[in-house]
Formats: structure tokens, C-alpha cells, sequence
């Protein structure tokens, strides 16, 4: 069974995550929106406390708590499929892929975890200031630290489950990549990342609770700040694996109809 | 300078006529863009209209709004403008291709600099005019003239600065082959320029006025339009951004002199 070869496969990423170490730091620095809404609030919430719609008290060691979680989050469970497929399928070197005994999406997939050791030890700095200075803005509930890994697979596995789709969405149409940029668009607003979902009101956190966006990087980050109880928790992640089998099928059925009308240009 | 003119024109003409062939993406960048401009204006109205009355200290809203307006602009014009040269030029660098750009008989850092436009991100242009409606009549009143021309100065002279950052890029581009996604970390560092100054606090305050000077771009412009910018500050940036692009040319020229090409 070619699954056998997955351990090798995450090996050889792992070097080929090493080799590109400056190239991926760059990326991890470029992720500054986190820090930049973080001096927003923050500025907004030293002058007084910032009540959220759901009767929550923000202060601004609670934003700076969220935030850097949101840093942290952020950089575990990135995945950039779409642009390696796209980038790919234009150019035909796809069709190598497709000769090769394990699954494209597999490959895909292996090679994206094996940046994961490289990015945790990267954010290991934000984690030590996090737990040093603002460990109250933290959860406190051991159980809710139980969950968080799964919680990230999830969120991870959604979001690369999306890459991989809108990656065979190039099998069909030119500009599949502006529907990243679509993504991203929702993404900024309905998953916390510019505004913690605690401050739309009503109609729009029913809302985002509909939505994919919620579950990529708010969930893990409300189980890590202990914004939710451990009922509440189990009730996320129940909703993150169904987003993953929604995204599971999705991404499936669009790589076997888009990989039918591959001919590797020129072919 | 008429020689550079012309070239600069007829570059310009190339990448114009190269993006009329993709007219569907002038739509679809309004489109897009205009999600964009949602999520960069949704933040404040949260921080505004929120039951607790908050607000970024000594920033109305409608004020806050022209911050935006700058910084969507200015945004508009890194994408449309400056940052796909950077990218072609990051691609020669890597590809040793350059050579043949500098085997040109003109001004090299003038060819590189005009290589590529990306004329439909004027879309921008449209979604910051909308930002700047919505904070004057958050505001009740219109700018002054004079306000409208200190700001339109002060945004040309943030161009300067923001292509001389640029050109530093591509000069650390010769030494450090592989950083062809330090155009996402200039862009990246650019979105602190969406807040008002007052947002920055201590060594964030010191490093986004004279290191990076982003307080300089957006929350300047603002000002001007609001007429509460001391002329003394106005001067202050034209001469500073004038002295840093003389620095950004200076170390593109030395680095120029050292790039030994794929081979060296």
C-alpha cells in the first residue's frame, strides 16, 4: 500500500522545509495582522475596558492574549496548496505527480505537514512571551488544552481541504486564484481574525457560526483562551469535523472531475 | 528627462495594453477590492459603534475614515504600481536575467522600475474616494482646498518613500538570493498604516514615524485633509522622503556595482 511511503515523504519535506528556513521565516513574519489589530484594540482598550456584544469585559491584556493566539493558530494550521497546484497544473509539471504510486492530494498534504516542526518552533518565541505575561488570558481548564490539538488538525485540515479544491478548480478555469483572494476576504471578517467574533452583534455571530471561516482559526483560538467551557468545546469540534468531511468531498469530487481534462500543456 | 519620460510612457503603454486583454479582471478586482475595503472599514465600525462608545484616542470616526481612504490609496498604488516591478525584478535577480536588462543602453534602475503595471488596481482609486464620501459626511463638511493639496502632496511624497523601500528591497535582493516573497513582507508591514497614529504607542511610535514612515503616509494625508497639519511637518516629510530616495538610489547604485550576475 503506497501509504507505506508517507513516513519517508514527511522526512524528505522536513529537509526540503530546512533548506527554505529563511524563505519560510519570511513568510512567518509577513503574518502581521494579528500584531497590527492588536495595537488597535489594545490602544482602544487602555483607555477603558471594551464590553463585547455577548456581555463579555475585554481588557488589554486580554486582547493581547487572543491575538497572539491568533498569531500562534495562524501559523500551525497554514496550508498553501492552491497556489502549489495552480502553479503546477499551468505549468504541466502536475502530470509527474500523477505518475507516481501515492495520491497527488497525499503528497500534497505530506509535504505541507512537514513544515509543521519547523513553524512550531518558530512560534515557540510568541508561546514563551504569551504563557510568561499574559497566562490569565489563557484557559485554565487542563481539558480544553486536551482538545486544542485536535481542534487545530481540524482547522488545518479544513483549510488545506479548501486549498486543494480551489488548487482543481485550475483544472477549469483560469483565475481559480481569485477565489483564494475571495476566501481570504470572508476569511478576515467571519473567523476572528481582525475582529474577535464576541464583538458582531447577534444576527452576525449566528452567522459566522454557519460559516467554514469560524472553525479555521477561531475555534482553536477560543479553546486555547478559555472563551468556551468544555461542553462548549466538544460542540466546535463536532462542527470542525463535519466542515471536514464537507471540504473532504468537495475537494475529492472537484480533483477527479478536474484531473479527467488534464493533458499536461502541449499534450 | 525627456528621454526617461518617453521610455516611462511607452513602458506604461505595454502594460496597459497587455492588461486590456484581460478586461474580465478590471471586474473582478472591483469586486474583490471592494471585500477588501469591507474588511478594512468593518474593524472601526465595530470599535465605534460597539455599546461601550470607544474609539481610537483623539480619532473621531469620520477622521478615522480618511486614515483609511490614505491607506486604501496608497495601497492601490503599491499594487498597481510598485509592487509588480518589485516581483519582475526579484525574477531576474533569480533567474540571472537581469543581465540583459543592464546590457540596455538607459538608466537601469528607471528600466526595472516601469517593467510592469498592473493598470486595473486603479479600482482602488474608486473604493478610497467612497472611504474618504463616507468620512466627510461622517465628518459634515468638506476639506479645504488647501487641505486637498497638502494631501495630494503628501500622498505623491509617500509614493517616493514607499519605492524607495522598494528599491532597498531589490538592492538586498542581489546579496540574498532567495527572498522573492519579501514583496508580501513589504506589503504585510504596510497594513499598519490602516490606523491612526495615535494607535502606536513608545518604540512602535518611534520606528513607524522615522524608521518605517508609515505614520507619515496615512495618518499625515489625513491630517492635511483635516487642516490640523503643521506646515512645519509637511516640510519636514518632503525633505525627508527627498534625502531617502537620494539614500535608496545611492545603495542601488553600490549594490549595482557589486552584483556579479548568476555566474559570480
Amino acid at each position: 500500500m503506497s501509504l507505506r511511503a508517507v513516513p519517508t515523504m514527511l522526512k524528505v519535506g522536513f529537509a526540503e522545509a530546512a533548506a527554505y528556513r529563511t524563505e519560510m521565516l519570511v513568510w512567518v513574519l509577513s503574518t502581521t495582522m494579528p500584531l497590527v489589530m492588536m495595537l488597535l484594540w489594545t490602544s482602544i482598550a487602555d483607555v477603558a475596558p471594551v464590553q463585547g456584544q455577548g456581555g463579555a469585559s475585554w481588557s488589554s491584556s486580554t486582547f493581547v492574549g487572543y491575538f497572539l493566539s491568533v498569531f500562534i493558530v495562524r501559523q500551525l494550521v497554514a496550508a498553501w496548496a492552491a497556489w502549489e497546484m495552480n502553479f503546477e497544473i499551468r505549468q504541466g509539471t502536475l502530470a509527474l505527480r500523477l505518475l507516481r504510486p501515492v495520491h497527488p492530494i497525499i503528497a500534497f498534504a505530506t509535504s505541507n505537514l512537514a513544515y509543521l516542526p519547523l513553524r512550531t518552533l518558530v512560534t515557540l518565541p510568541v508561546v514563551g512571551v504569551l504563557v510568561a505575561t499574559h497566562r490569565e488570558a489563557l484557559a485554565s481548564d487542563w481539558r480544553l488544552w486536551a482538545l486544542l490539538p485536535v481542534s487545530l488538525f481540524f482547522a488545518w485540515a479544513i483549510t488545506f481541504l479548501m486549498n486543494v479544491t480551489v488548487g482543481a478548480m485550475a483544472f477549469l478555469v483560469d483565475s481559480s486564484l481569485k477565489l483564494m483572494d475571495l476566501w481570504f476576504a470572508f476569511f478576515f471578517v467571519f473567523s476572528g481574525y481582525l475582529v474577535p467574533l464576541d464583538f458582531f452583534p447577534d444576527w452576525l455571530r449566528e452567522l459566522s457560526a454557519w460559516l467554514p471561516f469560524r472553525y479555521v482559526l477561531a475555534a482553536p483560538v477560543e479553546v486555547m483562551t478559555g472563551r468556551v467551557s468544555f461542553d462548549g468545546a466538544l460542540g466546535l469540534l463536532l462542527r470542525q469535523g463535519a466542515w471536514v468531511v464537507g471540504f473532504g468531498v468537495i475537494a475529492l469530487t472537484t480533483w477527479s472531475q478536474g484531473v479527467r481534462r488534464f493533458q499536461a500543456f502541449g499534450g | 528627462m525627456r528621454r526617461a519620460l518617453e521610455l516611462f510612457l511607452v513602458q506604461l503603454k505595454a502594460s496597459v495594453m497587455l492588461a486590456a486583454q484581460y478586461r474580465l479582471d478590471f471586474v473582478l478586482d472591483l469586486v474583490i477590492g471592494s471585500f477588501w475595503t469591507v474588511a478594512a472599514v468593518l474593524p472601526l465600525f465595530v470599535v465605534y459603534g460597539g455599546p461601550s462608545k470607544a474609539g481610537v484616542p483623539g480619532w473621531t470616526f469620520g477622521e478615522t475614515l480618511l486614515v483609511v481612504g490614505c491607506f486604501i490609496t496608497l495601497q492601490a498604488v503599491i499594487d498597481g504600481a510598485i509592487s509588480p516591478s518589485l516581483t519582475s525584478v526579484l525574477d531576474h535577480v533569480r533567474k540571472g536575467t537581469l543581465d540583459f536588462v543592464l546590457l540596455k543602453p538607459h538608466d537601469s534602475q528607471l528600466l526595472v522600475s516601469t517593467s510592469r503595471f498592473q493598470p486595473w488596481r486603479v479600482a482602488g482609486l474608486v473604493h478610497a474616494s467612497v472611504v474618504f464620501g463616507l468620512g466627510f459626511s461622517e465628518l459634515g463638511h468638506g476639506p479645504s482646498l488647501l487641505g486637498v493639496a497638502e494631501a495630494l502632496l503628501l500622498l505623491a511624497v509617500s509614493t517616493l518613500m514607499l519605492y524607495s523601500l522598494w528599491l532597498l528591497i531589490v538592492s538586498v535582493s542581489f546579496f540574498a538570493v532567495k527572498v522573492d516573497n519579501l514583496s508580501s513582507l513589504f506589503t504585510s508591514i504596510f497594513d499598519a498604516a490602516r490606523w491612526p497614529a495615535s494607535v502606536f504607542r513608545g518604540g512602535f511610535r518611534f520606528v513607524f514615524t522615522f524608521v518605517i514612515p508609515l505614520v507619515v503616509m496615512t495618518t499625515f494625508p489625513a491630517e492635511a485633509l483635516l487642516g490640523r497639519l503643521p506646515p512645519s511637518t509637511l516640510l519636514a516629510s518632503v525633505g525627508g522622503a527627498v534625502l531617502f530616495a537620494l539614500a535608496a538610489r545611492l545603495v542601488w547604485l553600490a549594490s549595482l556595482s557589486r552584483y556579479t550576475s548568476a555566474g559570480g
